[in-house]
């Protein structure tokens, strides 16, 4: 299941993929597979494996079948080891092996004053290692499970249910700030004129910036077609049940599309104003599109969102005469959720109102090669301060 | 909001710590859900026995503490209760409260054996 949104394996398409791949093992075991991973990835790139079992025979003759849970790099078609596996097995040859034990104990007595005690012991035994090339770290802590005692006990976690978004987020954001690339995440409910914009942003800018667009729905392709129809590369991620994009997703969209240093990554999220303000997807800014044709009171139905976005462009102005919208309304109730909001009103038909919002886009592309030029500025200095203390000595 | 998802989320944080652990069982997983946190309780104990069924967490129990809400008043310059995010402030009406309580959601803690 996808680690973030719980649809199925599978049911996330990231356009071109698919594929059947061999492993060469250390030891020389050679392995097929075919992936089911729901976010494909380039080869050679770092990536994640979902939960697989996989049969294979060692170079000793041992064969054994466990389930993977590696999350690691790995250049395809080279030669590599797996490691965290989690598997108790005994080797026919007789194998030595290293492992790691840890015992836990939990027990609660009264004195005078009642209270709890918890121990916890680790001890490693590292064992000589045997011949057969094998490499085993066992089974891992408190697998040495005691027959008979009970071993319930409180485990401290601390951590937030979106962590492993997060996780994915940060690092999306860190590559996109080392090459000095400006990414936005557009939001929007279904039918607020999202594509539209995109197109005509991407018109007026594509003589001036390289641009890759990350298109998410929950099916078909048609707005990527859209997007490659401006003459810039897009990407279409579908979601299948999901509602909206995560960091893993776009992490994996960037990988494929390899924008460029001091380019401008815009990510069109699925139409949906509710789930996509929780998921941070490296993004620098999220941009909300309210259109004219919607309530007034859509930033205070949906206040997640535009509290969330740095940007609101309130788009379809060119049918404000026909409509009995209060924009000023819209603005305000926007600005109740979220005071520091910058709010732009265009019309994606007409352009008007647009060199405002491209201006912006421009400013946050030379502050993205600024804080690029200061990373490599402040690199330098440090390698400079390194070679002065390796002459000192 | 997604609850689904949130599920989710936790059944792998617990289900990586249980691994971790060496468990054979979770008996109850503990959660902090801000009231402020867009977060629907009873929805997300429906949906974690729903993505719990068959797991190492299946038919654990969900405790779910609750934390109040709290802001701080730009206008009153004070901690506030906070009953809804982007909500007024109960003292003076005021939109300027910035939510300071209230907003986690977050594992706390399993009990494995």
């Amino acid at each position: 299941m996808c680690t973030v949104c719980g649809c199925a394996p599978g049911e996330v398409k990231i356009e071109g993929d698919g594929h059947v791949h061999a492993h060469v093992h250390a030891d020389g075991t050679v392995h097929v597979h075919a992936h089911d991973h729901h976010h494909p990835h380039g080869h050679g790139g770092e990536h994640d494996h979902a939960h697989h079992a996989h049969p294979h025979t060692h170079a000793d003759g041992t064969m054994h079948s466990h389930d993977h849970d590696h999350d690691h790099a790995h250049a395809h078609g080279e030669t590599h080891d797996h490691h965290h596996h989690d598997h108790p097995h005994t080797h026919a040859d007789g194998t030595t092996h290293s492992h790691d034990h840890a015992h836990a104990h939990g027990h609660d007595h009264t004195h005078a004053a009642s209270h709890d005690h918890a121990h916890e012991h680790a001890h490693s035994h590292p064992h000589a290692p045997g011949v057969g090339g094998d490499l085993d770290y066992g089974t891992g802590p408190a697998r040495a499970h005691v027959p008979g005692m009970s071993q319930a006990r409180m485990v401290q976690i601390e951590q937030d249910i979106l962590s492993k978004n997060n996780t994915y987020a940060r690092a999306n954001r860190r590559w996109f700030d080392e090459r000095g690339i400006f990414a936005l995440n557009l939001v929007s409910s279904p039918g607020s004129g999202k594509t539209t914009l995109l197109c005509k942003t991407i018109a007026q800018l594509k003589g001036e910036l390289v641009i890759n667009v990350v298109e998410g729905d929950q099916q078909t392709a048609n707005d990527a077609e859209r997007i490659r129809a401006t003459g810039v590369p897009a990407l279409q991620i579908n979601t299948g049940k999901g509602c909206h994009l995560d960091g893993h997703m776009v992490g994996h969209a960037v990988e494929r599309l390899k924008p460029a240093d001091h380019s401008l990554f815009l990510i069109e999220n699925v139409g949906n104003l509710v789930c996509p303000a929780a998921f941070d997807l490296g993004e620098h800014h999220k941009v909300a599109i309210l259109s004219v044709t919607e309530g007034e009171d859509k930033p205070l139905k949906y206040p997640d969102m535009f509290a969330a976005a740095d940007v609101m462009l309130l788009n379809k102005c060119d049918l404000l005469p026909y409509l009995q919208f209060d924009a000023d309304l819209a603005e305000a109730n926007a600005r109740r959720v979220n005071p520091k909001l910058v709010v732009f009103r265009v019309s994606a038909t007409t352009g008007e109102g647009m060199a405002a919002w491209l201006d912006w886009i421009r400013q946050g592309l030379k502050a993205q090669a600024a804080k690029q030029s200061a990373t490599v500025d402040e690199l330098k200095a440090r390698i400079a301060e390194l070679e002065r203390a390796l002459a000192a000595r | 909001m997604h609850e689904m998802s949130l599920a989710e989320g936790v059944l792998q944080l617990v289900e990586d710590t249980a691994a971790r652990e060496g468990a054979q069982r979770v008996k109850t997983v503990v959660l902090e859900i801000g009231r402020l946190s867009s977060v629907e309780p009873a929805a997300l104990s429906f949906c974690f026995e729903a993505v719990t069924h068959g797991s190492i967490a299946a038919g654990a129990t969900l405790e779910i503490v609750d934390v109040p809400g709290a802001g701080w008043c730009m206008q009153c310059a004070a901690t506030v209760p906070m009953t809804e995010l982007f909500g007024a402030c109960p003292q003076c009406g005021s939109h300027q409260v910035q939510a300071t309580g209230g907003t986690e959601m977050r594992v706390r803690e399993i009990e494995i054996e």
